[in-house]
């Protein structure tokens, strides 16, 4: 069961089992352990953050791809449910639609790009990505008829997941069962659905033709494999993932906005978190997600308490306080990328060196 | 009579790097079940000829015949898929992958399972005893979890064997497969040539640079000069023939060179 669920791809070493396991059961029980909004909040972030993590590992650390449209595709699922949930009453079929044309919309942007980009140099693509993601950016900021502009668009969200909803009268383990309860299960599961998903795609033969894509295109040519078109349906793949992913944050976030979803310092959020937590592995989308937006969301207060601790000394106060952490942030991805280069997985499953060598 | 097409051939294949004509108008028919040894001093233009058949490089002018089918335009991948094998004179290993793994991907190639999104690679067993098979046959098999990095330069030649015999192709293309091997291990690569060579189904290309090799294995010799083919024949008679001597032990010293790094 477990065995076909994680595709024998196992965590292979017992502290990386360990916090997998934590971060799991942590996030399956947060609504009772970590009660309150923020708590949720920062729960449900985790949880689509680990599925489009884990989706941009597909390119970067599977198939070697250097992409930044990977927000473009986020935003594009985010898009699509805000639009139809903005445009109809809220229903679910209002749901399914704006997810299926999100996706459908999302895949066959990534099919165009791949097309015509991934045949050139890794360099050139990234630079096509990068163009075409700002400048839908731009035109999802613009188009302020359609999508609202810089202010995005708030909607309500089918009666089962607004926050009037009561699964049950009274409390549950001293918690209400609410919409918002039942929305951060929905949330927990499809995101865990989805990573074992991913799981599965890279221990595929699929999966393998990608990693040795990764590893020398030139002899995988020769053996056969069409490397442009490989990497394109890698892009493919992970688009439709990552704008599941957009999906389900605007169902979360019942608003939908450039900001949230589209914008570069998501895309630099991304990068960071599968260096962080080790490229090539999925299990890094996991550790890597978790771990960066924690220190996201309590770096802060964190701080703000270490400030007032050392309110009477010199210096340290201004170092410490909570303006600064994105500074503090930055140093910690340095300190963490010098000393554990393949990554919090990498360095605990005891290699070096980056990727995974998959048994065959 | 209806004459079958050879497996391979080429007509005036030519490729020019700037000014320079790396391969010079070489036309040339390859029949199945027959060895060709292909040699000529370094810089000849004998890898550069293989890249032209193989699609790593495409040709100025000239064609690539595939049992009487036009190539020219395809690619290396559709190429490969229509029988050409490849191994690569300097070492072309996906080299953070395991042994194992660098010849059941060439496994899955020929098996074009490339596309099974859905079932576990650990699960196609049938692939990966295959694979094992090749392995076995080039001596690796105690070396299956270990990286292709991590291997010595004479295991790496031998698992680029290995990756070539998985192909299972027409036509195997070796580029100086015992360059740089120690003594002990020659043997081992030769033995397999002459097995498939044995075979008489497979249609065999070697490049190499030891005579002795050449006189023991090859059917013919076709000779480079300066990117052109300047002898043909039969081993014995070519290699006493006097623009061998010139052109080849004359030009490239001792003409045992093991090929440039
Ligand atoms: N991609 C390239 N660009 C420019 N020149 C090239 C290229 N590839 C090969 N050449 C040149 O073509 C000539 C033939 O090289 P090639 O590698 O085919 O020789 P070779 O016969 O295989 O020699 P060796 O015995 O040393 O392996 C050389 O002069 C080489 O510098
Ligand atoms: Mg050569």
């Amino acid at each position: 069961m477990l065995k076909a669920l994680l595709s024998e791809d196992y965590p292979r070493s017992r502290l990386l089992t360990a916090l997998l396991v934590v971060i799991v059961a942590g996030l399956a029980l947060a609504p009772f352990v970590f009660p309150g909004i923020r708590p949720l909040n920062t729960a449900a972030t985790i949880c689509v953050f680990i599925v489009l993590v884990a989706s941009y590992d597909l390119l970067l650390g599977y198939t070697g791809i250097v992409s930044f449209a990977h927000t473009l595709f986020y935003g594009i699922g985010a898009y699509g449910v805000a639009l139809a949930l903005d445009a109809w009453p809220a229903s679910w079929g209002a749901v399914a639609l704006g997810t299926a044309l999100g996706l459908a919309l999302a895949m066959a942007i990534a099919l165009l790009i791949g097309l015509f980009a991934l045949r050139v140099q890794a360099i050139f693509f990234a630079m096509v990505t990068l163009a075409v993601a700002s400048a839908c950016l731009i035109l999802a900021s613009q188009l302020s008829g359609l999508t609202g502009g810089e202010d995005g668009l708030t909607y309500r969200v089918p009666h089962l997941l607004s926050p009037a909803f009561r699964l049950v009268d009274g409390k549950v383990l001293g918690v209400r069962l609410d919409g918002r309860i039942v929305s951060y299960y929905l949330l927990f599961l499809a995101a865990g659905a989805l990573v074992l998903a991913m799981l599965r795609i890279v221990n595929s033969p699929f999966g393998r033709v990608l990693q040795a894509i990764r590893e020398n295109p030139f002899r995988a040519e020769a053996l056969g494999y069409r490397t442009a078109v490989y990497r394109t349906a890698a892009t493919v793949a992970a688009a439709a993932a990552a704008a599941l992913a957009g999906a389900l944050m605007a169902l979360w976030q019942k608003y939908t906005g450039p900001d949230t979803t589209l914008s570069l310092s998501i895309m630099i959020d991304i990068l960071l978190m599968v260096v962080i937590g080790g490229m090539g592995t999925i299990y890094g989308a996991v550790v890597g997600a978790t771990v960066f937006v924690l220190a996201k969301n309590y770096l802060q207060l964190l701080m703000a308490a270490a400030a007032g601790a050392t309110a009477g000394l010199p210096l340290l106060p201004q170092l410490v306080s909570p303006d600064r952490w994105l500074l503090w942030l930055g140093i910690l991805f340095v300190l963490s990328v010098y000393f554990f280069p393949s990554g919090i997985v990498g360095r605990l499953r005891g290699r070096g060196g980056e990727g995974g060598a998959p048994r065959g | 009579m209806i004459t079958e097409p050879p497996v391979l051939s080429t007509e005036a294949l030519t490729i020019r790097f700037g000014g320079h004509v790396a391969v010079d108008r070489v036309s040339c028919a390859f029949e199945r079940g027959t060895l060709t040894a292909i040699v000529g001093p370094n810089g000849a233009g004998k890898t550069t000829y293989f890249n032209l058949i193989s699609g790593q490089l495409r040709s100025s002018a000239g064609r690539v015949l595939l049992f009487g089918r036009d190539v020219t335009g395809l690619g290396a991948p559709r190429r490969a898929r229509a029988g050409i094998g490849r191994a690569f004179q300097l070492t072309n290993l996906f080299p953070d992958l395991t042994v194992l793994e660098n010849v059941r991907i060439a496994v899955q190639a020929r098996h074009a399972s490339g596309f099974d999104l859905w079932s576990l690679a650990t699960r196609r067993r049938e692939l990966i005893e295959l694979a094992e098979h090749h392995l076995s046959r080039t001596g690796l098999l105690d070396r299956l979890d270990a990286t292709a990095a991590s291997l010595s330069h004479g295991d790496q030649r031998k698992l680029e064997v290995a990756v070539l015999l998985a192909l299972e192709s027409e036509v195997l293309m070796f580029d100086e497969p015992t360059a740089g091997m120690s003594v002990d291990e020659v043997p081992l690569v030769l033995d397999l040539i002459q097995e498939i060579k044995a075979d008489r189904s497979k249609t065999i290309l070697l490049v190499e640079h030891k005579m002795d090799v050449v006189r023991s294995l090859a059917d013919r010799i076709i000779v480079l000069h300066n990117g052109a083919l300047v002898a043909e024949g039969a081993p014995e008679a070519v290699i006493a023939s006097d623009i061998v001597q010139q052109a080849y032990l004359g030009t490239a010293g001792s003409g045992a060179g093991a090929g440039h790094g």
